[in-house]
């Protein structure tokens, strides 16, 4: 079963009013692969991402997870069936320190009949999440620091711990390395190639060719909304790859696009 | 002096550098703004060597004035009841313009059914209904109460969630409407004579007794129940805590019915201490516990803040309105001081948001 699908989309489509931010977009990600998605800004690859994660609500199209047909009604959901995403965004909450974040919307609590008032387990939100930070190797000097008190390059370290953190069926990240050093950036891309030999699936989304064709096993080129080139790493170069985000080409099989 | 520890990752970091609870600031301004009134007390010729908290006559028993300690945190207890869920309300991010006018029509509502059938042997000459609800046990008004504060701090609660209405303009929505409630209600008459369970919820020290345990119920509640880790969560950033998939409206609503409740709350004890009720009470307590707030260290920007902080506001709000009837200013001038400092907490509020974003 090396060739299951882990996520299928068909037609998916979002209008923001006017704007066709993304336009019948047929993906597809196979199990244990690496899939990373390119194209320049505005071309709708965050807008992809909020729809397949529940944050919005697609105007069209179909989403498949492991074949399973998902309406995720909110972020939680998309969570819950096993999608763990690194926002463009990061979608942190600054006054809040590192455990606290992991675990934000799935603390560990105690005393759950309490309901909304059930009891936060700091201890064990702490001891996992050292387990977590040593497990991807994130660098941070105190966890017990708010995320407001960290550098751009930590807090993005944090956001993807969170990710790597909890066992995830998709991973999805958004440009992970846009704020990060040198060595940060190594080290996220090491956190990629560990999940890679996990054999978990994920989809990056980067500018970054050189990162791109280090890491992946596909790249997938959006252009002004629709999916405009599906490539694999070894029938294709950087030249190649630019000449599609720019438009200069454009694949037979999606010539609507152009 | 910088004392070096290993983080996660080995990563070396000063340990002193970082800053101390902001609480502990408060408390230094609450201690400064007690020494300038006793140096005022020393300095003014009229005053005669008077002291603000210590005991001037030279009793045995205490070294401090009983009295107005006593009289200051009497003051702000029940005010300080609406300013724990003033609190919530304003690390979410929000503001709650309408507790004053909860007050108001709860004090009204709860009253009616607390009232006792005989006055010195006189049927109740305030009465509100019928013989049905006198002398009803204790329960009965409270409930009521806490119930119009569900209903207002839910009705807040759900336009703010569910509609795109600003809070600023939902909750000063029902600080009209609330208001009208509590004048309609008996057509502007005053409502007294409870019975005495109901006379013993505010009556001595008891509005402070109130103000304590609820204190140190939300303090807990705060720190340490996922409902105040997602109250924080959604102050900082809205966006993140719904991407984190925390239900932010439903949680909107809840912040909202409990400073409602709370407020209704407030109100019963007021009206307990005061055996009556009438539509104007609580009028503009809204601000002064938001003040009490925001002296307190809550940040209007959301995310920051804590019922330590706003009990030492509260202290700090006494402290300052009895130190000027301690120096005999007149209430005209207590009055316009009190805005001052209300504007004062904010501008030093803005300050800090913007250091904050300085360092970020
Ligand atoms: N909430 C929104 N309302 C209206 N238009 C939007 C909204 N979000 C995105 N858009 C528009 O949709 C288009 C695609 O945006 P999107 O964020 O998906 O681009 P992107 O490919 O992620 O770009 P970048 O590389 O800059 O992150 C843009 O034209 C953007 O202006
Ligand atoms: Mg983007």
């Amino acid at each position: 079963m090396s060739d299951e699908i882990v996520l299928k989309t068909e037609d998916l489509t979002k209008h923001y009013g006017g704007v066709q931010a993304l336009e019948g977009a047929d993906f597809e990600l196979r199990k244990g692969e690496h899939v990373a998605i390119m194209g320049d800004n505005g071309a709708g690859k965050s807008t992809f991402v909020r729809q397949i994660t529940g944050v919005e609500q697609r105007t069209r199209g179909r989403i498949r997870l492991y074949g399973e047909d998902v309406n995720f009604a909110g972020p939680l959901e998309a969570r819950e069936a096993g999608i763990e995403t690194v926002f463009q965004t990061l979608a942190l909450a600054d006054d809040l320190d590192v455990p606290d974040n992991l675990f934000l919307g799935r603390e560990i609590t105690r005393l759950d009949f309490l309901g909304p008032f059930r009891v936060l387990d700091y201890r064990a939100m702490r001891d996992a999440t050292l387990a977590g930070l040593k497990k991807t190797a994130v660098k941070i000097p105190d966890i017990r620091n708010t995320i407001r008190n960290m550098s751009g390059g930590q807090r993005q370290c944090v956001a993807i711990a969170r990710t790597a953190t909890f066992h995830s069926r998709l991973t999805i990240m958004d440009e992970p390395t846009a704020a990060l050093g040198v060595q940060e950036t190594e080290q996220v891309e090491n956190i990629i190639r560990t999940l890679k030999t996990q054999g978990e699936p994920l989809i990056l989304i980067s500018h970054n060719m050189r990162q791109v064709f280090d890491l992946v096993d596909r790249i997938v080129v959006f252009r002004r909304g629709r999916i405009c080139a599906n490539l694999l790493k070894s029938e294709t170069d950087g030249q190649d790859v630019v000449a599609y985000i720019t438009g200069a080409k454009t694949q037979p099989e999606y010539a609507e696009a152009a | 002096m910088a004392e070096t520890t290993h983080g996660t990752g080995g990563l070396a970091f000063d340990r002193s550098k970082r800053a101390w609870p902001n609480e502990v600031n408060i408390f230094i301004a609450l201690i400064l703004i007690v020494a300038i009134f006793e140096a005022l007390g020393q300095l003014l010729p009229y005053m005669k060597g008077q002291s603000l908290l210590f005991d001037t006559n030279d009793r045995f028993d205490s070294i401090f004035n009983e009295a107005r300690l006593r009289i200051i945190i009497l003051q702000v207890s029940i005010i300080g009841i609406i300013a724990i869920g003033v609190t919530q309300v304003i690390i979410t991010g929000g503001i709650d313009l309408s507790s004053g006018s909860i007050v108001g029509a709860t004090a009204m509502i709860a009253m009616s059914f607390g009232q006792t059938e005989l006055v010195n042997g006189n049927p109740n000459p305030k009465a509100i209904f019928g013989l049905w609800a006198m002398d009803l046990p204790v329960v009965v008004p409270v409930l009521v109460g806490l119930g119009c504060g569900l209903v207002a701090g839910g009705i807040n609660g759900l336009l703010i969630a569910y509609t795109r209405i600003p809070p600023f303009i939902a909750t000063l929505g029902m600080m009209v409407s609330a208001r009208g409630v509590a004048k309609w209600w008996s057509h502007g008459n005053p409502i007294s004579f409870p019975t005495d369970q109901y006379a013993s919820i505010g009556s001595g020290m008891m509005p402070v007794v109130w103000f304590v345990l609820l204190a140190l119920l939300f303090h807990l509640i705060l720190k340490f129940t996922v409902y105040g880790k997602h109250t924080y969560a959604i102050g900082s950033n809205e966006d993140a805590a719904r991407m984190s998939g925390i239900a932010v409206a439903r949680h909107k609503v809840l912040v909202y019915t409990i400073a409602g409740m709370l407020a209704s709350f407030a109100a019963i004890v007021l009206s307990s201490k005061n055996l009556t009720a009438q539509s104007g009470m609580g009028l503009v307590y809204e601000l002064d516990a938001i003040a009490m707030a925001v002296i307190g260290g809550v940040s209007l920007a959301g995310g920051r803040g804590s019922i330590v902080g706003t009990v030492l506001g509260a202290l700090i709000f006494g402290v300052i309105i009895s130190g000027f009837t301690y120096l005999r200013l007149d209430a005209f001038y207590q009055e316009m001081v009190k805005g001052g400092i209300i504007v004062a907490a904010v501008v030093l509020d803005q300050w800090r948001q913007h250091r904050a974003a300085m360092k970020s």
